[in-house]
Formats: C-alpha cells, structure tokens, sequence
C-alpha cells in the first residue's frame, strides 16, 4: 500500500511544519535515535518498538483518505471572541500567533473517500491551541455531521484535544452538547460514526463526540480520558497505576472497541465501514490483512 | 438556621441577623416590648441584603453559588413537590449518592426530578461524595430520563455540582462515555426536558444532566467551563487569580442570558437562596410550574427540532 503520496495538496506545506524537521529524531518510547526520513516513511510510528509519533491533522488525511479525493469543507471559519476575554495575553492575540503558524483552527474536515468509500472526516490537530474546543471546532464538526447526514455518508472523526477552549467560555462547554445533538440525529438515521482516538483526547471532546462512536478506534499508547492525570493525582492524593488511562487501559475496560497500529488505520476503517455499508470485502485488503495477521503488534482487539 | 457559616461579604448582614435575634432572646426574657427596635433593624438588614446582592462581584457571586447553606436539589424537592418517590440505581454497577432522582408531583402533575446533590456535613458528603458524580450517577440519570420518556412525562433536572469527580474508578468506569452518552440521548428524548441551575454548574458534570428544552437559572447560581480556580491556575498560572478568571468567564445568570444560554433567570429571596428556603422553594416552584406547562403543550417533534436548532446554533465565530 502506498502510504506515502508524492502528489500532494497545499496540506503538506503547512504539515511540514510539524513534523520534525531535524536529521534524527530520538523515540520517546524506546529512546533509539532514529533517521528521520525514515521514521515518516513509517508514519511516525518507531520502527524499533512501535511508539505512535504525534503526527499533524494533514498526515491523517493524508494516511486515511484515497489520493486527490480530499475536499475541504468550511475552511472560512474562524475563532471570534464572544467574552473579550483576557488573561496574561488576550485570546485574539492567542488565536494570531497560533494561526501564525499556518492553520485556522483545531479541526480540518472535508469530504473524501477511504478505500472507494465516499466519507465525510473531520481531524483534529493539537498543535493549535492544544486541540482546544471552541465554537469553530465545534462548528466544523457539526457541519461535517450534517453533510454525514444530508448525503447519507459514513462520518469518520480523529480526535486529539487537550480539552475546553477556556476562553470562550460557556460555548466552549456547549459545544460538547452541538456535537452530540448533531450525532443523536446521525445514529437515528443509521449512518455509521467511527471516532479515531489519537495522543492526547481529554476532556469535552472525550466525553462527547470521540466516545459516541459506532466504533471507538485507538491508536495505541494514546492518553484518552476526561480528567487530566494531573487532576486527578491532585484529588485523590496518590500515584496513577502505571498505564492508566491509555488506550490500552481503556481497552481492557471496555471504552474502545480496538487499538489499532496506524499503518493498519486506514483498512481497519475500510473494513468496518464496507461490514456497516453491507458492502462485499475488498478482496485484496482482507487478504492482505489475514496473510500478515501474525505480524506483531499490528491490531490488537479485545479476546 | 446555623449561622456558622458566611461569606466575608455577608458579615454585616449576619451582624445585624444577630442583634435581632439577642433582642429577641432579651424581649422573651425581660417581657419586654421590643417590636419597634427589631422593626427598624429588619428594615435595615432588609436593605443591606438588597444592597450586598445587587451588586455582587463574580467571584462573590460564585461564592453564593456555593454557598454551604444555600437549598440543595433534595430541599427543593421537600418543599417544591408532593408524592416524591426516590429511585435508585443504575442497573450496572451501583447507586451514586451524588445524583438523585424519582417520581414526584409539580402541582399534581407527574414528572421525573433529578439531581445532583451535596452533602452538607462530612458524614453527608461519604454518601453524597460532594455532589460529583462518578459515571453510575449519569447511567442512574438517563435511565430515569428514559423511563420518564416511555410513560410521556415530562423530566426536570437540578443541576449543582463543582464537575465529575476526577478519579480512578470514574475514569475505568467511562466518565466520558457515561457524560457523552447522555448528551446525545438527552438531545433526542422524545418528552419536555427542563433544567435548573440552582447553585454551581461545573463544566461537562454539569452539562451531562444539561441538555435540555429550556435551561434556568437561579439568579445566585453559576454555570462555567471550568472553575475559575482551575482556569486561573491554567492560564494566569496561580489560582490566586481567580478573581480575575471569574470576571473573565462570564458566569453568572445574567452573563448567560446576555450569551443566548440561560432562558430564564429565576429571582431568589432577598440575601440569596440560603437565606430564606421557603420563599425560594417557592419562587423556583412558580418557574418550573409555568416552564413545564408550556413545554407540555409543544408537540414533540416540534420540541425536539427546537432542541437540535438550539444546540446546534450555539457558538460564536467569524467567516472569511
Ligand atoms: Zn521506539
């Protein structure tokens, strides 16, 4: 499978940006110094011991959408600033600099097709604002539902989100209820959610949309959960069990449906979606699948 | 009612509540008449009281709404319905002593009442566990809700509650699943649903038995994001700041009326809720009679298009 377009949308400009730009990268899992051309040649996923690398939304699209089928949709959005909000710094100049780096916002959603399935994605991107939830995310999101909903498609959403946009307030937190009445409306109409869970998914985007998936898929080792490690060590006054609150943990205790290795996304999703579709199995996906189903750590599902 | 507990603000009003009452204790005593002296001092804590809580400061204001005295979902519940018939649990895993729930009476109509609830001493609080819920009270929650929506009546929630709780046991037993599954089944129940901030609304644990056809709230109470002592220690890096993070986060009633959120204020007894229970029982009773009415009447597809158009237009943003 070519997990690697040449051919690429003005996407991979601005993505470049946060994929390590240096020679060498050293792996936060196993600590080995990795080229790092090859490293993003295996999508960011370390070679040696299969730690997930951090990766932009771009590289998303880009791993889990069919070449030149991607179409943006809603890119004029932007973050307003409905409470004048001010902390150290005001949230408009917060907003400046983190567009400053090339993105509009938390999310990028569009139409596109995932192995000849045409599909509605939206991605979040942590690097803006932390994968903060605003109006605009939400916004996006709930557009992406509705245009699910108004051409009868799959919806697929990654998320990666360190929590509320606090400077939005209130709609921030309401944001969590648009995305899940616009899902209430999807689940009545028997369109198939898939939610992607990806390092880290904490907070409102945890306990709305990226839980209400048909199926919940996690990459593996991702942190996933609603309050923040650090929250939580500070209440109840003791350590975290090592693993807790990763994907893993969250697999053992029945939140995920399945950890998945990234190089496995893309037709994990596939064949999830043709099972919901009632769709006959590609026959060299599953094949493939199936010939290689010892190889270690690829996919992981609960026995 | 003790008087053990006050806020700094108060501290006047509580003073002159004092005096009434030693002069009282004096008349009862001495057989004295007094009525004309505690007639002037009423007058005066009469306008003091009104005087403190016009013109109260967000973080004063989120001081009230956490008031130790003020009426918790259970005190409404007394004082507002009739034939209150308390349910427990989830079915799953247990009963969660920070949400309440069951069937009462508002003015001889049916409909399901829940809550989160606070303890108001240490020994109430093991049960209540400070009013934060682990995901059983949410699963507690919708299961009522549902059982509400198979008979067609309509359901009423308190809400009240610094967040979830952030812990172990909440987070392997799907807090975020439990909190998520509820936004979206609450956004298509197919019965009146009616909410009532009474006192703290905090953030996701809040807005998990949120979702509703119309949102009150009692003038005192606040509904937020996050805490300001949380957003102040994110973002101002000290919680000390949190004067300055309450003012920021637009919380209070009138905030979120002016923000499209709240649709009604409803007024509390002169010196806040946890001055008078009674009155304000009956004030809020007044609110939910009339919301509930109404609601009653809408057809429920119509109901629930309104629901979804208000959810989803909620926001605010800039297109280009
Ligand atoms: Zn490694």
């Amino acid at each position: 499978m070519a997990w690697f377009r040449k051919d690429k949308k003005p996407l991979q400009a601005q993505d470049r940006r946060d994929v390590p730009s240096n020679v060498f990268d050293k792996c936060a899992g196993c600590g080995e110094i990795l080229y790092s051309e090859r490293l993003a040649q295996n999508l960011n996923v370390c070679p040696s011991c299969g730690h997930h690398l951090r990766i932009p939304a771009g590289a998303y699209l880009e791993l889990l959408i069919d070449d030149q089928t991607f179409e943006e949709l809603d890119d004029h959005l932007r973050a307003a600033d409905p409470l004048g909000f001010r902390d150290l710094k005001s949230y408009p100049e917060r907003i400046a600099a983190a567009e400053a780096k090339g993105k509009t916002e938390a999310v990028i959603s569009g139409l596109g097709e995932i192995e000849d399935v045409p599909v509605v994605i939206a991605v979040m991107d942590f690097s803006f604002v932390g994968g903060s939830m605003g109006s605009v995310v939400g916004e996006k999101i709930a557009r992406a539902g509705r245009a699910a909903l108004s051409q009868k498609v799959p919806l697929i959403i990654v998320s990666a989100s360190g929590g509320a946009r606090m400077q939005e307030g209130i709609y921030s937190l309401m944001q969590m209820a648009k995305t899940s009445a616009v899902l209430a409306r999807l689940h009545e109409a028997g369109i198939p959610y898939i939610s992607i869970l990806t390092n880290p998914t904490t907070g409102g985007v945890t306990a709305s949309f990226a839980m209400l998936g048909d199926v919940n898929v996690a990459e593996p080792g991702a942190l996933v959960g609603f309050a923040g490690p650090r929250v939580i060590e500070e209440t109840i006054k003791q350590e975290l069990p090592e693993g807790f609150q990763r994907s893993e943990f969250l697999l053992d205790h029945g939140m995920v449906d399945i950890v998945v290795d990234r190089r496995e996304l893309k037709q994990t999703v596939a064949r999830l979606l043709r099972h919901m579709l009632g769709k006959p199995a590609a026959t060299v996906g599953v094949e493939d699948t199936e010939g290689d189903a010892g190889t270690e750590g690829v996919e992981r599902s609960a026995g | 009612m003790p008087k053990t507990a006050y806020l700094e603000f108060e501290r006047d009003v509580v003073e002159i509540q004092d005096q009434i009452e030693k002069l009282l204790d004096l008349a009862e005593r001495k057989d004295i008449d007094v009525s004309a002296e505690v007639r002037v001092l009423r007058e005066k804590l009469d306008s003091l009281r009104q005087q403190t809580y016009d013109n109260l400061r967000p973080i004063e204001q989120v001081q009230v709404a956490r008031h130790p005295r003020r009426p918790f979902t259970l005190d409404y519940v007394e004082r507002v319905f009739t034939d209150w018939i308390e349910l427990h649990g989830d079915r799953l895993y247990r009963d969660d002593g920070a949400v309440v729930g069951g069937w009462a009476r508002l003015a001889g109509r049916s409909v399901m009442v829940i809550g989160h609830q606070k303890g108001r001493d240490m020994s109430e609080n093991l049960l209540r566990n400070f009013g934060m819920s682990h995901p059983e009270g949410y699963r507690k929650a919708l299961r009522l809700m549902r059982q509400a929506e198979k008979f067609e009546r309509p359901v009423i929630t308190f809400i009240d509650t610094m967040g979830a709780y952030p812990g172990i046991g909440s987070e392997e037993r799907g807090i975020a699943e439990a909190i998520a599954t509820n936004l979206r089944e609450m956004a298509r129940l197919r019965t009146p649903l009616l909410s009532v901030v009474i006192g703290e609304g905090g953030s996701g644990g809040a807005l998990g038995l949120g979702v509703t056809d119309r949102i009150l709230m009692l003038e005192h109470s606040i509904y937020s994001v996050i805490s300001p002592e949380g957003c102040a220690a994110i973002l101002w890096r000290s919680a000390e700041h949190r004067e300055k993070a309450a003012a920021a986060l637009r919380l209070t009633a009138g905030n979120l009326v002016e923000l499209g959120v709240c649709d009604e204020i409803v007024a509390e007894p002169p010196g806040g809720s946890h001055s008078d229970w009674d009155a304000a029982a009956t004030l809020l009773g007044e609110a939910l009679e009339r919301n509930v009415r109404e609601l009653a009447g809408i057809p429920v597809e119509k109901l629930l298009r309104r629901r979804w158009a208000k959810y989803e237009s909620m926001g605010a943003w800039r297109e280009v």
